[in-house]
């Protein structure tokens, strides 16, 4: 059937901010349904509230809508752009709830708006637990037995009957939040009311648990014709019992007989067939690993964070396919674009295997809850392809970034048997370390198998690892013959582990590995493993024989990408790099990128003109480069990722295009950075470079307290904190201290005032600066964390003082490309925090409001173009008339156990921006889009310590002028009644009768507005009553400025549907 | 130790044997399933070829009692890159290179199979020819003059064999070609009655036994070296409905009047997507086949039924006038899709038909 030719005017909706569970797959999906859509010649709407994405970039779609997800902005928009039909399967679970919330209303049948793809009771079939339970049953096919509850009671009463452990999934939610395993009634009603809770529908499922099952995944298509297939399976190397968002998982299958795995195909098809699906769809199985019985899992009618890791493992687009299907294309009618002559009715079949590694936070978490189960904590993953297991393995190991270069983890190296046996059934992210350590210390597969039920093919695969990693550290270099080399580098083994076990250089173990001849060679991605010519030049490196690269006459410029997502590198980046990539095509050269995450636009193969699915170490990086030999590198594009491999680029001899890698060492290093500021006469909060506890205590003392410690080469604040006292630092300093330092320590005065934040292009003569932006938060809070305005509100000759600064860092630093500064404003002084030689977070914001395509310009200006003549301007640009409010997401919510509080150590996953004439208006919306909706008289509970007490008063007055109920804890309360402010006193947790958990069980309190006293004690109060709080689903803010900020939004009275909607489009027509 | 594959143009592909080491020359196809290696390397249809498997982990789940397609190994030599020594299944009876040792069947492990493919599908299917040490003038003859000859004559059982069925069943003749034992699983658990014929039975014998329908198997080679079936099958058509799959396709076709040629490289996979030409629906099946049937021209009894969705070739063929019907593709799977299965209802249903017809 061919395109369906009513459709013409197509909405739609995004997954918004990156939140744990909904993370940058929903970009790529949203930018490949976009862009095919456009090519079919249809008007395009989108709607999403996340400016650090490609698919909000106003090219992207005839309508960008940088407006708050909710239906009734999404109602409105309707009402103004008057589309026929809505897309709700691309925007993950965000996207599709709402679209069912406006299809159930009857609103879209009013409007006329269909809903393409999957139908709204397909959709509900899949999702609704009953419908789903009876639909299954209905084909007969087999599920956890398991029962639906509203009430906790419900759920005791069926635990009851079929026996504990069971597991709880709370109905219509993200990333499996809410849910959980109860061992217990204790456990379980606990587990059940946070279920509840967090479901749209206030349903959850108990089931019978079968952890330790195989999980397996079946990736399936369906047409309007019915025509069905599975793009991908895959296996977890976790058995059932952790979220398969947090599982190492591997494509295709590996311990399955084909008869398990076309029994399982069969039902993942007659599931998609029976529910309806059109479009891509996810179906989740339990394997018994014993015998054939099975149990479906789950079923996800709509693309997810599997399909965009099943697009990039096969090379099958399943967003772009999926849309095509939606407006009416079948099957056989869509081209393969990899082959050119195949078509998307087949599936792929692949010749290696590719190993999917999550990403935790815990690295920045350190005292946040580790440990594993139904609820997602990884806020990325890695992929990685090889043609064993062990190299996919190790490869995706060190893509992670943690410095983990071997199965060693030196934690677990000292334990006992006894103690590796008892710490092997703690599910957490160390685990698959643990294990590698049991099976180090002589337990035997079978043993961990029994304890981990991880299959024993993968404990097998690891005892290889450590077979070949014992004999080198054993006989070192005496065992590495050319033969042996080999032997390893198919294994994966990086050059950096066997250069460590022989105690020699990295450079020295590449030196011989060249000289033995062994270098990798390049394969290709191609959908068919080799049946068919394919034209993909999407690579991954393997050391077999043929490589199959294929060059043009252009020149080449290679992009390094910026790695899995994580707290302090998100998507921001991959569109840095992505539009690097389009700059550089556009300018006539072959760009090349080289990254490991699935999720992002980047790897998407259509994106760059070859791509490398590589780990982005120095190893890896160097020998794509040695193939490609490029003209230049970019690295001030992919985040820190990126800088921190411009040391080995430059010292082998390509060049850096942009600031020089001298240059960007310079600015990065503490004290030529200081002899530069001192040189330029401008002020930095004065500060001390330390290695030991000692020196840094004494570096306290000089400078004297508070200060600010963080480990030099930062990004995300990791491990940032302001120091009050002795104590914080000592505490500080053992924490660091786990983990081996390279670069020194920095203790820094702190200085509270004003941040501000600029953005700048820079040609070497000129400077280019968009606009400035000032943090709502004082300094302190890092300023991922922070609330940033664009564009600040300075008097001109703060204006002028910062774009003369500005000008002097970026020519002082010889910055050639783009450049991040971040300032204090003390009263009229100035003071720099931190320069950044690249791109940071915030510049796909100010792109888009600014309409000046900061990372276009930056490449032009690196390869050697003059700013004042690419038509934009020079110095500071003119202020936009509108107001940029840049907000940022937490995902507090889904790690237990994490201190919420703002510090200088950053804490959010994502961000949204309000978009507005009118400043307040702006700030609503970007709250209102972060997810911060107060109840109409609610109460708010103010609980702030002594340094606060006085400057609560007007906030808690704000509030009760907007007729919000006002509680306090006893101090705060005292400080309020006093100043003739009504509050009602609550007592704290440990009061008995009336106190802060009653007040919450009330259902009463909207939010909670509470500073945290110093330090991070999870014992205190303070912690519990936040966690409490987020536990609860109330808004919990911990900086008075966030609360300043909040009642000024809220005084304009406005809810979602009185929003002055804007299309990014019209800014640069006003 | 080393070996290696040495193709006929003498290019060389180096590995490790396993399994049971020995010189074999064979000719070289490639397989892209990524499962299902004990149901392929026990599939007659690749008697007399070396096998080549595009996926790299080959071994995963050993070997076990239940995945035979036929009581042997029938390939000459299978090629893998990585042979799994600790296969890890529920079901495993042992490790594939034991698997291969009790058949006497030798491997060659550790091979960039990926540019063995590459090669293959760009200058087309090639004898070759595993060997352990420098081959002598002799065995490079011998490997330039390797021919599969009447293969379906060799593989084929050598004696009536019968499967009883339910009493209501049908009676079957199964001409084995090279018969998969999926094909019969598949009738048998319809409650069909099944007679397995040595594919040379004549055609009186197996009308005399008056079976309700014929089933022409799966098999080896070239469907024009079987002159003598396909005089045979000539005597069928038209008597009892037929059904044919793959070699049982060509034999078919070849006897209704069709041509066949042989392809490049081949058809050999699980994601073969086959479109049903009367309803528009895509199936993806299981295929194994070097050769196809040409296009049914100027034919008005013949129908084309399935084509392949990649190259567009014939992959099933209706005669009106003969109560039968041919898919080159397996319905029978194992490996591979199960999504044509329905195949086999189509054959019950033709019989039913017949069967009234008569009464």
């Amino acid at each position: 059937m061919p395109r369906n030719k009513n459709i013409k005017k197509v909405l739609l909706i995004g997954s918004g901010p990156i939140v744990i569970g909904q993370a940058a797959e929903f970009d790529y999906a949203g930018t490949q349904a976009l862009t095919t859509l456009k090519k079919e010649g249809l008007e395009v709407v989108l709607v999403n509230s996340n400016p650090a994405t490609i698919m909000t970039d106003s090219e992207m779609a005839d309508r960008v809508y940088l407006e708050p997800l909710s239906a009734d902005v999404l109602r409105k928009i309707i009402e103004i752009e008057k589309p026929d039909s809505i897309l709700p399967t691309l925007g993950g679970q965000t996207g599709l709830n709402l679209a069912m919330e406006l299809a159930e209303s009857g609103f879209l049948a009013e409007h006329n708006v269909r809903l393409l793809g999957t139908n709204t009771l397909a959709i509900k079939k899949a999702e609704d637990r009953e419908a789903f339970k009876e639909t299954m049953e209905k084909i007969n096919e087999p599920i956890v037995e398991g029962t639906i509850v509203t009430h906790v009671e419900e759920a005791l009463d069926f635990a009851e009957r079929v026996g504990y452990p069971v597991i709880v999934r709370p109905a219509y939610t993200l990333g499996g939040t809410g849910g959980g395993i109860a061992d217990d009634a204790k456990q379980l009603k606990e587990i059940c009311d946070g279920g509840l809770k967090a479901s749209r529908v206030h349903q959850c499922l108990i089931e019978k648990c079968i952890c330790g099952w195989k999980e397996i995944e079946f990736e399936a298509m369906r047409d309007s014709a019915g025509n069905c297939i599975t793009i991908c399976n895959m296996e977890n190397v976790d058995p059932v019992g952790i979220h398969t968002g947090d599982s190492i998982v591997v494509a295709p299958v590996q311990t399955l007989r084909d008869k398990e795995t076309q029994m399982l195909r069969s039902a993942s098809l007659k599931i998609i067939n029976e529910l309806g699906i059109e479009g891509g769809c996810n179906v989740q199985f339990a394997l018994h690993p014993e015998n054939m019985s099975y149990a479906v899992i789950e079923v996800n009618p709509r693309v997810s964070r599997s399909s965009a890791l099943a697009s990039k493992a096969t090379g099958y687009p399943i967003a772009r396919v999926s849309t095509l299907v939606a407006i009416g294309y079948t099957l056989d009618e869509i081209k393969n674009a990899v082959t050119g002559s195949t078509y998307a009715s087949f599936e792929p079949s692949v010749d290696y295997i590719i190993c999917k590694f999550p990403r935790w936070p815990f690295d920045k978490f350190v005292s946040a809850d580790r440990k594993l189960g139904t609820k997602m904590k990884a806020t990325g993953e890695v992929m990685s392809i090889g043609d064993s297991f062990e190299a996919a393995f190790l490869k995706s190991m060190r893509s992670l970034e943690l410095n983990v270069f071997s199965s060693e983890v030196n934690y677990f190296e000292k334990m006992t048997k006894k103690q590796l046996i008892d710490r092997l059934s703690v599910q957490d992210d160390q685990r698959i370390f643990c294990v590698f350590a049991a099976l180090r210390a002589g337990i035997t597969a079978e043993e961990v198998y029994d304890i981990t039920k991880i299959d024993i093919w993968f404990l097998k695969k690891f005892e290889t690892i450590l077979r070949n990693e014992k004999k080198i550290q054993k006989e070192k270099l005496k065992c590495l013959d050319g033969d042996y080399m080999l032997h390893v580098k198919k294994l994966g083994f990086a050059d950096k582990a066997i250069a460590e076990w022989c105690g020699v250089s990295e450079k020295e173990i590449r030196k011989m590995r060249i000289d033995m001849g062994i270098t990798p060679v390049f394969n290709m991605v191609d959908t068919c493993a080799g049946e068919f010519q394919a034209y993909s030049d999407y690579y991954y490196s393997t050391y077999q024989t043929k490589t199959e690269v294929r060059k043009t006459d252009k020149k080449t410029i290679v992009v390094l990408g910026s790695g899995p997502i994580r707290i302090g590198q998100g998507v921001e980046f991959d569109y840095c790099s992505v539009h690097c990539v389009w700059a550089l095509k556009k300018l006539g050269y072959d760009a090349v990128i080289i990254n490991n995450n699935p999720e992002t636009v980047s790897t998407d193969f259509d994106t760059s003109d070859r791509l490398y699915f590589e780990p982005l170490t120095n190893e890896e990086v160097l020998n794509i480069l040695e193939v490609e030999k490029p003209e230049g590198v970019f690295v001030q594009f992919g985040g820190q990722t990126a800088i921190k491999l411009a040391k080995t680029v430059h010292e082998n001899g390509y060049k850096i295009l942009g600031t020089s890698f001298d240059d960007i060492n310079n600015a990065e290093d503490r004290e030529e950075f200081d002899a530069l500021l001192t040189a330029l006469d401008l002020a930095r909060p004065k500060g001390k470079t330390v290695f030991t506890e000692q020196q840094a205590l004494d570096a306290a003392e000089e400078l004297t307290y508070p200060v600010l410690v963080r480990p030099s080469y930062v990004l995300g604040g990791q491990g940032m904190e302001i120091c009050y006292n002795a104590d914080d630092i000592q505490k500080y300093m053992s924490i660091i201290n786990l983990n081996t330092q390279e670069h020194p320590i920095l203790v820094d005065k702190y200085i509270m005032g004003k941040e501000l934040e600029v953005d700048a292009i820079c040609d070497g003569k000129n400077i280019l600066m968009p606009g400035i932006m000032e943090h709502i938060e004082r300094t302190g809070i890092h300023s991922g964390d922070s609330i940033a305005v664009y564009p600040a509100g300075l008097d001109d000759d703060v204006t002028q003082k910062i774009i003369e600064t500005t000008k002097k860092l970026a020519f002082g630093t010889k910055t050639i490309g783009l450049i991040n500064i971040q300032y204090i404003l003390q009263g009229k002084d100035l003071y720099i925090i931190e320069v950044n030689p690249r791109s940071s977070r915030t510049v796909p914001y100010i792109s888009k409001v600014t309409q000046i395509p900061m990372v276009q310009l930056a490449v032009r200006c690196s390869l050697g173009e003059d700013l004042a003549s690419m038509g934009y301007g020079t110095g500071l640009h003119k202020a936009s008339n509108y107001y940029a409010v840049k907000v940022p997401v937490f995902s507090n919510e889904k790690i237990p156990d994490l201190e919420i509080s703002l510090s200088p150590e950053m804490k959010s996953t994502g961000e949204v921006l309000g978009l507005s004439k009118s400043y307040p208006e702006a700030l609503l919306k970007g709250l209102l889009a972060s997810g911060i909706r107060l109840k109409d008289g609610g109460a708010v509970l103010i609980s702030v310590s002594d340094i606060y007490k006085q400057e609560i008063i007007s906030t808690a007055q704000a509030f009760f002028d907007l007729g919000f109920e006002l509680y306090a804890t006893g101090g705060t309360a005292h400080v309020l009644n006093s100043n003739f402010i009504p509050t009602n006193v609550v007592g704290k947790l440990k009061d008995s009768g009336e106190n802060i958990e009653t007040l919450f069980a009330t259902d009463k309190v909207c939010l909670v507005i509470n500073t945290p006293t110093r330090g991070h004690d999870s014992t205190r109060d303070g912690f519990k009553i936040r966690r409490l709080a987020i536990e609860r689903g109330i808004t919990c803010m911990t900086a008075p400025d966030t609360a300043n900020a909040l009642a000024k939004a809220l005084k304009l009275k406005k809810k979602d549907k009185d929003l002055n909607l804007v299309c990014l489009g019209d800014i640069k027509n006003d | 130790m080393k070996a290696f594959l040495m193709l006929e143009d003498g290019t060389r592909f180096y590995g490790e044997p396993f399994g049971d080491v020995q010189n074999t020359v064979g000719e070289v196809v490639f397989s892209t399933s990524m499962t299902g290696y004990q149901e392929g390397l026990t599939d007659p249809s690749f008697y007399g070829q070396i096998l080549v498997l595009t996926y790299p982990l080959i071994g995963n789940v050993g070997f076990n009692n239940f995945d035979y397609e036929s009581h042997r190994i029938s390939v000459k030599g299978l090629v893998v890159k990585e042979l799994c020594e600790a296969p890890s299944n529920w079901a495993t009876k042992g490790s594939l290179d034991e698997f291969m040792k009790k058949f006497n069947i030798v491997g060659l492990k550790g091979v960039d199979t990926r540019a063995l493919t590459l090669k293959i599908r760009e200058e087309s299917v090639m004898r070759g020819m595993i060997c352990l040490q420098e081959p002598t003038a002799e065995q490079i003859e011998e490997l330039k003059s390797y021919k599969i000859e009447k293969p379906v004559h060799r593989v084929t059982v050598k004696e009536k064999k019968k499967y009883d069925g339910q009493k209501s069943g049908k009676n079957i003749a199964v001409m084995d070609f090279g018969v998969k034992e999926n094909m019969i699983r598949e009738l048998h658990k319809r409650g069909h009655n099944l007679t397995i014929y040595p594919a040379t039975t004549a055609a009186e014998e197996i009308l005399a036994d008056n079976p309700d329908g014929i089933l022409l198997s799966n098999g080896p080679g070239d469907p024009k070296d079987n002159d003598d079936i396909i005089a045979n099958i000539k005597k069928l058509i038209g008597k009892k409905p037929i059904m044919g799959i793959c070699m049982g396709h060509q034999l078919l076709a070849l006897a209704n009047g069709l041509d066949s040629y042989k392809l490049k490289y081949g058809h050999r996979g699980a994601n073969q997507p086959v479109k049903d030409l009367n309803t528009g629906r895509v199936y993806i099946s299981s295929q194994n086949h070097g050769y196809a049937i040409c296009e049914p021209k100027g034919s008005k009894d013949i129908e084309v039924t399935f084509r392949n969705v990649n190259d567009g070739t014939v992959e099933g063929l209706k005669y009106k006038k003969h109560k039968s019907f041919s898919v080159q593709f397996h319905p029978e799977a194992c490996p591979g899709p199960m999504d044509t299965q329905f195949l086999f209802d189509d054959f019950e249903r033709l019989m039913e038909e017949d069967t009234n017809a008569q009464k």
